[in-house]
């Protein structure tokens, strides 16, 4: 287990250098999922001794951890609690920490039915561009005193701050968990495990790997032998969905590069972009494999409501997020520069320019 | 009630030619009486649910069509003329209250239900409808809108957005910002965007987290896709009665702690069951110090597991009596107590302040004592609702109006016990937002960094601060005046900026 480390102070100090001399800085973690994004430049700046758990109240729901902190670490204190963190990180490399997490903003199977990372961030202290210790929101489930800030920084890479802590609502740990695979065709799975869900089925995981439905019940002991018994299908190991988390399937190995389109519900691309897919979050997160024009894929996403990225792979110094464009791009660029004035938190990480 | 205006000098420092203003405003409005300017039909919008505070705006707009709402914001936008918009007037907070030299920009006709999407589960809505609306038309399909606040019968989505509304249920099914999918924005300088997505994630930077409990300071919503949820098959509502508020307290914690999450779980303290027993009689064990009303949801083995669990784990914290109601009547009567509270309040004394504080659910008996404390001090009763499960306070403030200074006390005591509530680690506001209520108490939750990060935020939306000006969150200016400046380290933060 770590030590508990308050780094904070050194952390605040290279981030006023670093606004005094103009030098960038890559904020490094773990480095586990160093790929996302642009391709990262600056001098680093590690989080990593950054360590610790600084509250957590399970009868409250909540934890506040330091962000170098291991999620593996903290997945274990929480287990020993019967308490979970519901999003589901994924910790490609089994190396992740609590402030990759919320800098990537990534969730794991269970987005669609727990929450994503941004839906269980209740606070966080950070220090921002002009090298400043602040905090906002808290360790409480209703907050609504000032902007949501917390909430900003998921998904937004380190470009608007350093995270120093994070403050998540955490939930109790399923009594029971089961994994069924059935044989289904996509279009059908989908709409069938939305009348599964209505009919009460704890539904905690909902995958499709052009074959075959996965998916993953949790909740009470009754509540999963009921559903079990109005679905039917074959039960599987549990594993996959581990697997699934963290890009262990054998068909995450085999993409050379792998991209992500988001989708609304009920919603789906053309069936040609679909020979080489993976979808999961009940059809809403499709992967796809191999070369893929860019261009091409995200008109396809946007033509139904959703978007493409470039998720692992491929050309880390072009683009890998849609141009949004117009008053989107001012309103991002502003964003940035009321965090960052300087520019010197992970630049060109999210966007070239900034 | 004597009105106050509650409009720092800082706050009204906007310079336009008023004629010139309503002369254009005149000219984007197709219906003629879209445009209210005479000072008796003003009235009706002075104040909106914090009845203390008043203001008249210049103009009241009622636009019908997001083209107006975007000319309308143009002609502001070029004059630096201050906008509030306003969906039902229901805030608790002053957040809707107008300002002295600007349009009330009223969103009461965008009152349509846009499209009920059952299979999909997605509702779009415009921002005048009401909450409840959006269940009952969401019902026929077996769905609904999961955050409910108590005044749900009344207020709008719209406003729901800007205060990130929750409810009773909201433990367990979450905020607003969990059950928003998109919204439709207008900017400042009239621009239309969709912030947010269907899908489960928009590209870049989260904005839809800053528009979600923004106070309308960021832009002007016209419209809104949530999320709709099955009905749960079944619910079961309990009762319980505990001897202490420590014992409700701690029995809370151990449902929480054991792994239930209830769908609702309230606490009302002795004075609050004294008067909701007078009101509805729905026969609440009045001798109690304190009642728990606990529901649960799922499946129907699933939630009779659960109230057996729960049973026990409450009679383990000691309570005196447990409930469960067996019909839909029994379920009803339970709630209506609660659900009545605050007019039950109204009928036991003149007037009432609501207060909304957020504490750890540890600290629970300590607030209460020292609110006790406190209450006696002021001289003023001090009845208390709350969200448990959430540690979400609502201290009721009673006071008479009449009686010259009792307003003035009443507020020093709301503001005292907000800052109680911060001291513990807790926050100012759950969910009635600080619109221009408890401006000066974020002064003591938020250092001058902090605040000044919150303003560069807004300047990105909102460079020249016209929307929803003075509101929210309070200038340096108005900390040190209010006498919560924080001082680092013996340091003046922003030493160059004028105080006074």
């Amino acid at each position: 287990m770590s030590q508990s480390n308050d780094h904070s102070q050194s952390i605040q100090e290279r981030v006023a250098a670093a606004v005094r001399s103009g030098a960038a800085l890559e904020i490094q973690g773990s480095g586990s999922k160093r790929f996302l994004g642009r391709t990262p430049t600056g001098e680093p700046l590690a989080t990593t001794e950054h360590t610790g758990i600084v509250n957590y109240e399970p009868t409250e729901l909540v934890l506040t951890a330091r962000t170098g902190t291991r999620l593996a670490e903290l997945e274990q204190i929480l287990a020993d609690a019967g308490q979970m963190l519901p999003f589901e990180p994924p910790q490609f490399g089994g190396e992740g920490t609590l402030g990759g997490a919320i800098a990537t903003g990534l969730s794991g199977p269970a987005r669609p039915f727990a929450g994503a990372a941004r839906d269980l961030v209740l606070g966080c202290r950070l220090v921002n561009g002009r090298g400043e210790d602040v905090h906002f929101g808290g360790e409480v489930m209703k907050n609504v005193a000032g902007y949501d800030v917390s909430r900003l920084q998921a998904g937004a890479l380190g470009t608007l701050g350093v995270l120093l802590e994070v403050s998540l609502k955490v939930l109790p740990r399923p009594e029971k968990e089961l994994a069924l695979a059935l044989e289904l065709d996509r279009d059908d799975a989908f709409r069938q495990v939305s009348d599964w869900q209505a009919k009460g089925a704890p539904v905690t995981g909902s995958a499709h790997d052009g074959q075959r439905l996965h998916l993953r019940l949790s909740g009470s002991a009754l509540g999963v032998d009921a559903a079990r018994e109005m679905i039917g299908g074959e039960a599987e190991d549990l594993q996959f969905w581990q697997d699934l988390r963290d890009h262990r399937l054998p068909w995450f190995q085999d993409q050379a590069q792998l991209w992500r389109v988001a989708l609304p519900p009920g919603r789906q691309l053309p069936e040609q972009l679909l020979h080489n897919a993976l979808l999961d979050w009940n059809g809403q997160q499709v992967w796809l494999g191999g070369e893929q024009d860019f261009s091409a894929l995200h008109q396809a996403a946007r033509a139904v409501g959703g978007h493409a990225r470039s998720f692992r792979g491929g050309d880390r110094e072009a683009d890998v997020l849609p141009s949004n464009g117009g008053i989107f791009q001012h309103l991002h660029r502003n964003i940035k520069k009321a965090f960052d004035p300087e520019g010197i938190l992970n630049p060109g990480r999210l966007y070239a320019d900034f | 009630m004597s009105a106050h205006s509650v409009y720092l000098e800082d706050d009204c420092r906007f310079e336009y030619n008023r004629e010139d203003l309503v002369a254009r405003l005149g000219q984007v409005l197709a219906n003629p009486e879209a445009l209210i300017t005479n000072e008796e039909a003003l009235r009706a919008y002075e104040t909106d649910g914090l009845a203390a505070y008043r203001q008249l705006p210049v103009a009241a707009v009622l636009p019908d069509t997001v083209e107006e709402v975007q000319a309308i914001l143009r002609i502001c936008n070029e004059l630096e003329v201050p906008v509030v918009a306003r969906g039902a007037g229901t805030s608790l907070s002053a957040g809707a209250l107008p300002h002295p030299q600007g349009i009330l920009l009223s969103l009461s006709r965008f009152n349509r239900i846009l499209d009920v999407d059952a299979e999909r589960r997605v509702a779009r809505v415009q921002p005048g409808v009401r909450n409840l609306a959006v269940s009952e038309a969401a019902a026929p399909y077996g769905l609904y809108y999961a955050p409910d606040p108590s005044s749900q019968i009344a207020c709008s989505i719209g406003g729901n957005v800007a205060e990130n509304a929750g409810g009773v249920h909201c433990l367990k099914y979450g905020l607003t910002i969990h059950n928003v999918l998109e919204v439709t924005l207008v900017t400042i300088d009239g621009e239309v965007l969709k912030i947010g997505s269907e899908a489960p994630d928009a590209p870049g930077y989260d904005m839809l987290a800053a528009i979600i409990g923004s106070e309308g300071m960021l832009g002007v919503v016209v419209e809104v896709a949530v999320k709709l949820l099955p009905e749960p098959l079944t619910k079961k509502v309990m009762l319980a009665a505990f001897p202490t508020v420590e014992a409700g307290g701690e029995a809370v914690a151990g449902i929480i702690g054991d792994g239930i999450i209830p769908g609702g779980l309230e606490m009302m303290d002795n004075a609050a069951i004294r008067a909701a027993e007078d009101f509805v009689h729905a026969g609440y064990p009045v001798d109690a110090a304190t009642i728990l009303i606990c529901e649960l949801d799922g499946s129907e083995a699933e939630v009779a597991a659960q109230c057996a669990q729960v049973s026990k784990l409450m009679e383990s914290y000691g309570a005196t009596e447990i409930r469960i109601a067996e019909t839909p009547e029994q379920a009803q009567a339970f709630w209506a107590g609660r659900k009545a509270a605050f007019p039950a309040v109204g009928r036991i004394s003149p007037d009432y302040y609501c207060m909304d504080g957020t504490i750890p659910r540890k600290h629970l008996s300590t607030v209460l004592n020292r609110m006790q404390a406190l209450s006696e001090e002021y001289g003023l009763r001090v009845v208390n609702v709350f969200h448990a499960g959430d540690g979400n306070l609502h201290p009721l403030v009673l006071y008479d109006g009449n009686v010259p200074g009792e307003l003035e006390r009443t507020e020093e005591l709301g503001g005292r016990i907000l800052e109680l509530c911060v001291e513990v680690g807790g926050t100012v506001t759950g969910e009635h937002g600080v619109g221009m209520e408890k401006i000066n108490q974020m002064c003591a939750q938020f250092s001058p960094p902090e605040l000044e990060q919150f303003f560069a935020l807004k300047r990105a939306f909102d460079p020249k601060g016209l929307l929803n000006p003075g509101k929210a969150i309070p200038t340096l200016n108005r900390c040190a005046e209010f006498g919560a400046m924080h001082v680092h380290k013996g340091e003046l933060p922003f030493p160059d900026i004028e105080r006074f």
